[in-house]
């Protein structure tokens, strides 16, 4: 089953100066796939800034490494999980949690935090309630069972996704500078060591299987989905962090993707070395050729390069906790692979002609729709009156709708590190123990926005990432990205792709942080439908709080305190939750996106968090004004009156003030003795900003205009916001 | 005055109970890998949460035969403080340590949330600095803890329920009870009081960064070390 092309044939025969055996062509196969290789994406991804005096890590690597205090690192990265997940929802996601925790371990760091950023199709179809079901219990029993917190995350639902859900799991982790172990092989002589689960035949072809489009037959493909052992991984994760405390671990190796092909080729190239292995000394679980060993992807595998001083010391410790490992071979000084299985060579190679890919230059094309999309709106505008009934119904929305029927499965404060809990704040806030210092993440990305543009969507997903995690009190020094789109062969797919990581670069630029890593998946498409995912850059922000304490969120905190809007709001409708859900409309031109005044926008609020001016900070996203203020009084079980005439506003109509989902709009409570410095600070940053009401003991949510008012139950609210999702997905149908 | 944390394969809250303990209460401890405890080297012992042999079989059954489990009847021979939380309840129920056994959530998921707790009794090593009927807040994290006991051995621990699940008020209802416990049990101890087992977390909220203005987890912690002192 190679999909090599007949030029990377060619390109293969002319490296070698020979023909490749068939167990070379198989290592050939899976690591010039587009999983392994990024081979369409790579000239592209090399538009993004990846630069900053504190990153230590940066893309290309198991994990990028930033550090954000004193000797203190944070590792991050995003990975997908959406072919097996799509396939086989429970394993296909709790291996999508293995893989990456492994990668965050494999750099010496220890894991303490999960996000999960999922795209499903209609949760009222049977098909998709399967999928969600099947995805969030995997991620549940795999992450919990494993005691990292799953802590964050975001999630749409949208037609595009039916048969193509994406699974996208991103993992933190900290460590000290001084044990972060690379990802490379350094000294000739150290013990090639693999620890961890049995080697079998689940997962074989997984890289190649996830580098195509899915198709009726894909179905019959479940062997290609691996099977999750959390309590592998666990022992696993506990073992590597002991190894690593002896000393000698000189290198350390995830075995993902590629399985031990990749490993073994892409450590001996990373350190201009070679090894000799022989793969018969493999523990294995079933009888297997040299071929499938080579290329199974079976988890909860690592691959530890020991100073042979330490074997005694490393071994004891797996054998503390039970683990398997065998001890395959050597690294060599001439980089050169050779495999061995009972002593007879049967590979042997510059392992960096596998590792260096071809790249290639693919066409892009403006796709038609574009035209369409951006289309003038025409829709009849609900008479004021209507107002409750219409932020209901978004309320209950499930793009808008409490997420705790997720997040209640997800173990989220295991690790006594999470101050800022899910559903609590705009993003996650995690201590880590260093003084008072802890990091906020927080993962974003409207589809929608970005499937209409993709240029000003990526640049959205960005600027609210960052947005969030300032809202909660961290400040934004990092990103990862994990991309998603269809088929890259598709002009007018990987356009999209070029647009949104262009719209990624220049928002990172102007605003001054850099990408550390990410993930990039293609074929996210339905061979049945010929209907592509519409493409999602999941952007997860990292911020640095300062000081855990004054973490904020947003929920409403005392009666008779003021509620201001930060930022002017715009008719920018085009694309919005309000559109699509009350009118039917899913064109229009997405909201723009000014890095510059995003980044006002952040070093404001973090001022007005560190001067503990704020009892409340959220963001405006999906469903506007309206939506932002009814979560903050669903959160706060507090009422509050709000006067639509003071919000700051270039619009045409109340409709377009409260359900516009124009960027750089942060909402905050103030108490009164505090106004006039909240106010000279937002003066200071020049941003527009209007008291808009007050927090009141009412059990009413009412918005004023002129001389109309529209009142909604706060409990009302809190029915519809919290128990729709659930509601929807265990409807009869 | 030195309190083991015992550690088995799957543990995964042995590092939580360790920085309350150690560096909240500034409590003389150690994590001990159950193969290696030793009940005379400890006053006291904590059996953490998490998934011990990935909860294969049942939650806590295959801990139960690790031989760190004859050291803890000896340690409750000498009336020694000892606390299962949450997958350490289920290990000492499993060991024959508790009564009861511990059943599938009646929701079938895992649950992670904060609930309200009425404390039912004060005679024991982990709740003496608690007033009787006080009302508690503290996280649940698991699947597997519904609290299930047949009539007979009801009737026999009735004098024996440490936590019932209740509403802020201390109402014990069906509705504020998250798994199906029988009775709303939440926590029960053994016939001395001094083997204490419950669901709930207390190492999660034992700092005000993470509970609030009440760090009631805490005070198990305290009436451990209280119930050390005194029976030294």
């Amino acid at each position: 089953m190679s999909s090599l092309s007949p030029e990377e044939l060619e390109d293969i025969r002319r490296r070698l100066g020979r023909e490749p055996s068939e167990i070379e062509l198989g290592m050939f196969d899976v690591m010039w796939s587009e999983h392994c290789s990024y081979k369409s994406s790579k000239k592209v991804l090399k538009m993004l800034p990846t630069k900053a005096p504190y990153v230590i890590v940066g893309p290309g690597q198991d994990a990028g490494m930033v550090e954000i205090g004193d000797e203190i690192v944070i590792a991050m990265k995003i990975e997908s999980h959406n072919h097996p997940s799509a396939i086989e929802p429970y394993n296909g996601a709790a291996t999508g949690v293995g893989g990456i925790v492994r990668d965050i371990l494999c750099m010496g760091a220890k894991p303490i935090a999960l996000l999960d950023s999922l795209r499903f199709g209609n949760p009222a179809k049977s098909h998709v309630k399967w999928l969600v079901k099947g995805v969030v219990s995997g991620i549940a029993d795999y992450g919990n069972c494993i005691g990292v917190p799953t802590v964050a995350g975001d999630i749409e639902f949208d037609d595009s996704f039916e048969r193509n859900c994406l699974v996208n799991v991103c993992c933190i982790g900290v460590c000290r500078k001084k044990s972060i172990v690379p990802s490379i092989a350094r000294n000739p002589g150290d013990l090639v060591i693999v620890v961890g689960n049995t080697t079998g035949r689940d997962g074989l072809h997984g890289a190649s299987f996830a580098s195509k489009t899915l198709t009726e037959e894909s179905e019959e493909e479940r062997s290609a989905v691996q099977v999750g052992n959390p309590f592998m991984e666990k022992l696993l994760i506990d073992a590597t962090l002991e190894a690593i405390k002896t000393g000698y671990v000189t290198g350390l190796k995830d075995l993902g993707g590629g399985g031990l092909t990749c490993a073994l080729t892409e450590m001996s190239t990373a350190g201009n070395v070679g090894m000799d292995v022989d793969i018969s000394k493999l523990h294995l679980r079933e009888p297997l050729t040299p071929y499938e060993i080579l290329l199974s992807e079976s988890q909860e595998r690592m691959l530890f390069i020991v100073d042979p001083k330490g074997v005694k010391k490393v071994t004891a410790v797996f054998d503390k906790y039970g683990l398997q490992y065998s001890i395959i071979g050597k690294v060599t000084k001439e980089r050169k692979l050779i495999v061995r299985f009972k002593g007879k060579i049967i590979v042997e190679i510059d392992p960096a002609h596998i590792v260096k890919a071809p790249v290639l230059d693919r066409e892009t094309k403006k796709p038609s729709y574009i035209s369409k999309a951006q289309a003038p709106i025409k829709y009849k505008m609900p008479k004021f009156s209507d107002l409750p009934k219409v932020i209901l119904r978004l309320l209950s929305s499930p793009n808008v709708a409490s997420k705790e029927w997720i997040y209640r499965q997800y173990d989220h404060e295991v690790g006594v590190r999470t101050v800022v809990r899910p559903g609590e704040g705009d993003a996650a806030v995690l201590r880590i123990f260093e003084g008072k210092l802890g990091v906020a993440i927080k993962s974003d990305c409207n589809s929608h926005h970005m499937y209409l543009d993709p240029y000003v969507g990526c640049m959205e997903a960005a600027a609210e990432a960052c947005r969030n995690v300032a809202c909660v009190g961290g400040r934004p020094i990092a990103v990862v990205d994990g991309c998603n789109f269809g088929n890259p062969e598709n002009p007018e797919i990987f356009w999209q792709f070029r647009e949104a990581i262009r719209g990624l670069s220049d928002f990172l630029g102007e605003f001054g942080i850099p990408c550390i890593g990410g993930n990039v998946s293609f074929y996210n498409e339905d061979e049945v439908t010929g209907k592509a995912v519409k493409p999602t850059v999941m952007v997860v922000a990292l911020g640095v709080v300062k000081d855990v304490e004054k973490a904020k969120t947003m929920s409403l905190k005392e009666d008779g305190n003021y509620i201001l809007v930060i930022g002017e709001t715009f008719n920018e409708l085009g694309g919005s939750e309000y559109l699509r859900v009350i009118h039917g409309i899913h064109h229009g031109k997405p909201p723009t996106v000014n890095p510059k005044l995003e980044k006002r926008t952040v070093n404001c609020i973090l001022e007005l968090i560190d001067r503990n001016l704020v009892e409340a900070v959220h963001d405006c996203s999906h469903g506007g004004l309206a939506i932002a203020l009814a979560e903050m009084c669903i959160k706060g079980a507090r009422g509050a009156t709000i006067d639509i005439a003071k919000v700051p506003a270039q619009c045409e109509s109340f409709d377009q003030i409260l359900f516009s989902e124009t960027n750089a709009r942060v909402i905050i409570e103030a108490a009164p003795s505090k106004l006039k410095d909240v106010k000279n600070i937002l003066n200071t940053y020049k941003l527009k900003h209007e008291v808009i009401g007050k927090v009141c003991s009412s059990e009413y949510f009412k918005l004023c205009l002129n001389n109309r008012v529209a009142e909604i139950g706060i409990d009302e609210m809190q029915d519809a916001y919290s128990k729709a999702l659930e509601k929807t997905l265990f409807s009869k149908g | 005055m030195k309190v083991a944390v015992l550690k088995f394969p799957g543990t995964n809250c042995d590092e939580d109970v360790l920085h309350v303990l150690r560096n909240v209460l500034k409590v003389d401890a150690n994590i001990v890998w159950h193969e290696h405890f030793k009940a005379d080297s400890f006053d006291a012992a904590i059996l953490p949460g998490g998934f011990s042999y990935g909860d294969y079989l049942r939650a806590g059954a295959i801990a139960a035969h690790s031989p760190s489990v004859k050291q803890l009847e000896l340690m409750d021979d000498d009336c020694k403080p000892i606390l299962g939380i949450c997958n350490g309840f289920q290990i000492l129920v499993e060991a024959g340590l508790l009564p009861g056994a511990l059943l599938l959530n009646s929701t079938l998921t895992f649950i992670c949330k904060w609930v309200h707790l009425r404390v039912e009794k004060t005679d024991t090593a982990f709740t003496n600095l608690f007033k009787t009927g006080q009302v508690v807040k503290m996280p649940i994290a698991h699947k597997e803890g519904r609290f299930f006991a047949d009539e007979r051995t009801l009737k026999r621990i009735s004098e024996r329920i440490v936590l019932r699940y209740c509403d802020e008020n201390g109402r014990v209802t069906e509705e504020y009870n998250p798994n199906g416990s029988t009775e709303n049990i939440a926590g029960i101890c053994d016939k001395d009081g001094n083997i204490v087992g419950l669901m709930p977390h207390p190492e999660r909220a034992s700092e005000k960064i993470l509970s609030g203005n009440f760090p009631d987890g805490l005070l198990m912690f305290k009436s451990m070390l209280k119930w050390m002192r005194e029976n030294e």
